[in-house]
C-alpha cells in the first residue's frame, strides 16, 4: 500500500474531476486549430522548407560542402548529432527511471517528453546518415548485411557499429514504449468521437476497452519497458561517449566520458522538456496539470545534473594536469585559452555557472527565468559539444596540420533543417495526439489532486 | 456464436467502492465477466482473482533469444567466416562484443513481450472491441455480469446485488454477433 503524505504538493490542481481530465486533453485534439498553432506550425515548416535547400545541397554535391577539413573531419554535423541525442534522453528517463522510482509527478510531462525524445533521436540519427556522403548505399556500411564481397562484414570492434545498434534500439524501444501508452487516451477520443474521427483514432486505439485483464497486462508491460529502458538510456550516451573516449586523440580518451555525457544528457534533455512544456502548457492551458511543482522538481534535476557536468568539467581538466601527459595537458590548455577561448568559456557560463541560479527558490519557480536559463542550457550544452569534438581536432600531432573550421551555409542549413523538422513534429503531436497521459493521470487523481487534500 | 449476448453492467463511480463491489459481488456467487475502467486500479487484478501476468517471462525469454543471436553472429562474423586483425585485438574479442550484445537483448525482449501483449489481449488496429459503455474510457468503471453464465440466478437478483454493492447505475446491455 502506497501513502501520499498530507504535506506533499497536490499534483493536478484545481479540483479536477475524471471527467475534466479527459474534457480538458481530448478539446484539443478535436477543436479546431487556433491561430497561435497555426503560426508556430508555420513557422517551423517555414524553417524545414528552408534548411531542406542546404539538405538537397549536401546530398547532391557531397559533403564538401559543408566546412569540414583534413584536419577536422568531425564538426557541426557531429556536434549536432551529439547534441540532439542528449536532448533525447529525457523522455525515456522521466518514463522509465521515474516510474520505476514511483515518482507521480512524472504522470502529466510524460507523454510530451517521450515525443520529443523521439523527435530528437531522429533528428540525431540524420547526422551520422548524411555524414556517410552516400546514404543511400549507407545500409551496408552500417549494418551486418550480406554483400558482394563475400561478405566483408562490419566491424564489430567499432563504437561507430555499437552506435548505429544502440541508436536504433533506443528509438524503436521507446517508440514502442509511447505508443503502448497512447493506445488507452486514443480509445477515450475514439469514444467521444464520431464519423471519421471515430475510425481514425479507433484503428489508432487497436481496439482497447479497458477490461481489468488488459489493464493488469498493461502495467506488467510498462513496468517491464520501464526495467529495459532504463539501462537502454543510460547505454546509450555511454555508447555515444564511447565514439571519442576509445580513440587515442588528446581531449577525447578520457574514462570520464559515459558518466559525464549520461548527466550532461539528462541535463540538457530536461531543458528542452522544460522549454516546451512551458509553452504547450501557456497555449493548451493545462495550468492545472503542468503545475509550478512540475517546473520545481524539473528545475532540481537540472541544478544537480548541471553540477555532475561541472564536477566532469573540473575533473577532466585536473586528470588531464595529473596524468603527466603533454599532449593531454596541451589540449586542455588550448581549450581554455586557446583560439576557441570563447566556446570553452560559453559553455562553463551556460553549463556550470548558470544552473546554480536555481538554487534560489524565486528564480527555480519562475516561469519567465526557467524559460531562459532552459534556452541557456541548451546553448552551452551546444558548445560543449562542439568544444570536445573541435578544439580536440584542430590542433593536429604535426603543428603543420593545424587548422581552424569555419562553418558554412550548408552546416547552417543542415542544422536549422532539423529544428524545423523537430518542431514540426512536435507541433503535429501536440495538435493531435493528447499531449497529457490522461489514463495516468487519472489513476493518481484520487490520492494527489487538490480534492483528494479537502 | 450465433446467438444474442446479454450482459448485466453496474456502474461504478469511483475506485474504491468498485473495489469493494467485486468482492462482495464474488461473495455472492454471482461470476463477473470482466471489469472495465478508464484507467488501472491497482489490486482489482487480485480482487477479480486474475492469475498473475506471465509476459515478464515472455520479456526474459525473448532477451535470452536477443543475446544469443547476438553473440552468435558477433562471433561468427568476426571470428569465422572473415577474421580480419583490427588494432592487434583478438579475432573474438568478446568485450567488445557486449554493447551490441546488451542492445539487441533489450530490443528483442521489448519487441517480443509487446508482441504477445498484442496477441494476447487482440490489441489490432482492425479489432472491433465490444464497448459496453463509452463512459469506460472517460471516468465510469463498468463491472459487466454475464447473463448466461449466471444462468442459475435470477435476472433481478443480481441487479439488486450490484445496486447494493454501490454502482450509481444498473444497466442491461446485449450483443448480437
Amino acid at each position: 500500500m502506497q501513502v501520499t503524505s498530507s504535506v506533499r504538493q497536490p499534483l493536478v490542481t484545481g479540483g479536477k474531476t475524471y471527467h475534466d481530465v479527459t474534457h480538458d486533453v481530448s478539446r484539443q485534439v478535436e477543436g479546431k486549430p487556433s491561430l497561435a498553432w497555426f503560426l508556430a506550425f508555420l513557422t517551423a515548416a517555414g524553417v524545414l522548407a528552408l534548411g531542406a535547400i542546404a539538405l538537397v545541397a549536401t546530398l547532391w554535391e557531397g559533403i564538401g560542402m559543408w566546412g569540414l577539413n583534413k584536419t577536422i573531419g568531425w564538426a557541426w554535423d557531429i556536434t549536432n548529432f551529439v547534441w540532439w541525442v542528449g536532448i533525447g534522453h529525457a523522455g525515456t528517463l522521466i518514463s522509465a527511471v521515474l516510474l520505476l522510482f514511483r515518482q507521480k509527478w512524472r504522470t502529466s510531462i510524460n507523454r510530451a517528453a517521450e515525443a520529443m525524445t523521439i523527435f530528437a533521436v531522429i533528428c540525431a540519427a540524420m547526422f551520422p546518415v548524411i555524414h556517410m556522403g552516400r546514404p543511400w548505399i549507407g545500409a551496408y556500411w552500417a549494418l551486418p548485411l550480406p554483400n558482394t564481397f563475400g561478405s566483408l562484414w562490419v566491424n564489430f570492434n567499432s563504437p561507430l557499429l555499437w552506435d548505429v545498434f544502440a541508436i536504433s534500439t533506443y528509438f524503436s524501444v521507446s517508440l514502442v514504449f509511447w505508443y503502448i501508452g497512447l493506445i488507452p487516451d486514443f480509445a477515450t477520443i475514439r469514444d467521444r468521437a464520431t464519423g471519421l474521427r471515430k475510425t481514425i483514432y479507433g484503428a489508432l486505439s487497436f481496439g482497447w476497452d479497458g477490461a481489468a485483464k488488459t489493464w493488469m497486462r498493461y502495467e506488467s508491460v510498462s513496468l517491464i519497458l520501464a526495467g529495459l529502458a532504463t539501462p537502454l538510456v543510460l547505454s546509450v550516451h555511454t555508447i555515444v561517449s564511447f565514439d571519442f573516449a576509445t580513440s587515442v586523440i588528446p581531449g577525447w580518451h578520457t574514462t570520464i566520458f559515459p558518466p559525464y555525457f549520461v548527466a550532461g544528457a539528462i541535463f540538457s534533455g530536461f531543458a528542452m522538456v522544460l522549454t516546451l512544456m512551458i509553452i504547450t502548457r501557456k497555449v493548451f492551458k493545462l495550468e492545472d496539470y503542468i503545475t509550478m511543482g512540475h517546473i520545481e522538481l524539473m528545475n532540481i534535476v537540472i541544478i544537480i545534473t548541471g553540477s555532475i557536468v561541472g564536477i566532469a568539467y573540473i575533473t577532466e581538466f585536473f586528470i588531464a594536469w595529473y596524468s603527466g601527459v603533454e599532449a593531454e595537458q596541451y589540449a586542455f590548455i588550448n581549450r581554455a585559452t586557446g583560439p576557441y577561448w570563447w566556446a570553452y568559456w560559453s559553455m562553463m557560463t551556460c553549463n556550470v555557472i548558470s544552473p546554480q541560479l536555481f538554487w534560489i527558490k524565486k528564480i527555480r519557480t519562475s516561469i519567465v527565468a526557467t524559460f531562459i536559463l532552459s534556452l541557456v542550457v541548451n546553448i552551452g550544452m551546444w558548445f560543449e559539444r562542439f568544444v570536445i569534438i573541435v578544439t580536440s581536432l584542430h590542433r593536429d600531432f604535426l603543428p603543420s596540420s593545424w587548422a581552424m573550421f569555419y562553418p558554412t551555409w550548408a552546416d547552417v542549413g543542415v542544422y536549422l533543417f532539423t529544428f524545423g523538422l523537430f518542431f514540426t513534429l512536435f507541433f503535429l503531436f501536440a495538435k493531435f495526439f493528447p499531449v497529457i497521459n490522461m489514463a495516468e493521470v487519472k489513476s493518481v487523481l484520487k490520492s494527489s489532486s487538490e480534492k483528494a487534500a479537502n | 456464436m450465433e446467438r444474442d449476448t446479454h450482459f448485466v453492467l453496474g456502474v461504478y463511480e469511483d475506485e474504491d467502492v468498485l473495489m469493494n463491489a467485486v468482492k462482495q459481488v464474488r461473495s455472492s456467487g454471482v461470476k463477473i465477466h470482466e471489469v472495465y475502467s478508464p484507467y488501472p486500479v491497482h489490486g482489482l487484478e487480485h480482487a477479480l482473482g486474475y492469475k498473475r501476468s506471465r509476459l515478464p517471462i515472455a520479456a526474459f525469454l525473448f532477451g535470452m533469444l536477443g543475446t544469443s543471436l547476438a553473440l552468435t553472429m558477433q562471433f561468427y562474423m568476426m571470428k569465422f567466416d572473415w577474421p580480419m586483425i583490427i588494432g592487434g585485438k583478438d579475432f573474438a574479442a568478446f568485450p567488445d562484443f557486449i554493447p551490441v550484445s546488451f542492445e539487441m537483448t533489450v530490443l528483442l525482449a521489448a519487441f517480443g513481450m509487446v508482441g504477445v501483449f498484442m496477441v494476447s489481449s487482440n490489441l489490432k488496429p482492425w479489432a472491433q472491441p465490444r464497448i459496453f459503455d463509452l463512459r469506460i474510457t472517460d471516468d465510469k468503471h463498468v463491472m459487466a455480469i454475464d447473463l448466461a453464465v449466471n444462468s442459475g440466478m435470477d435476472e433481478e437478483k443480481i441487479k439488486e446485488i450490484l445496486s447494493s454493492s454501490g454502482a450509481s447505475e444498473v444497466n442491461n446491455k446485449s450483443f448480437d454477433e
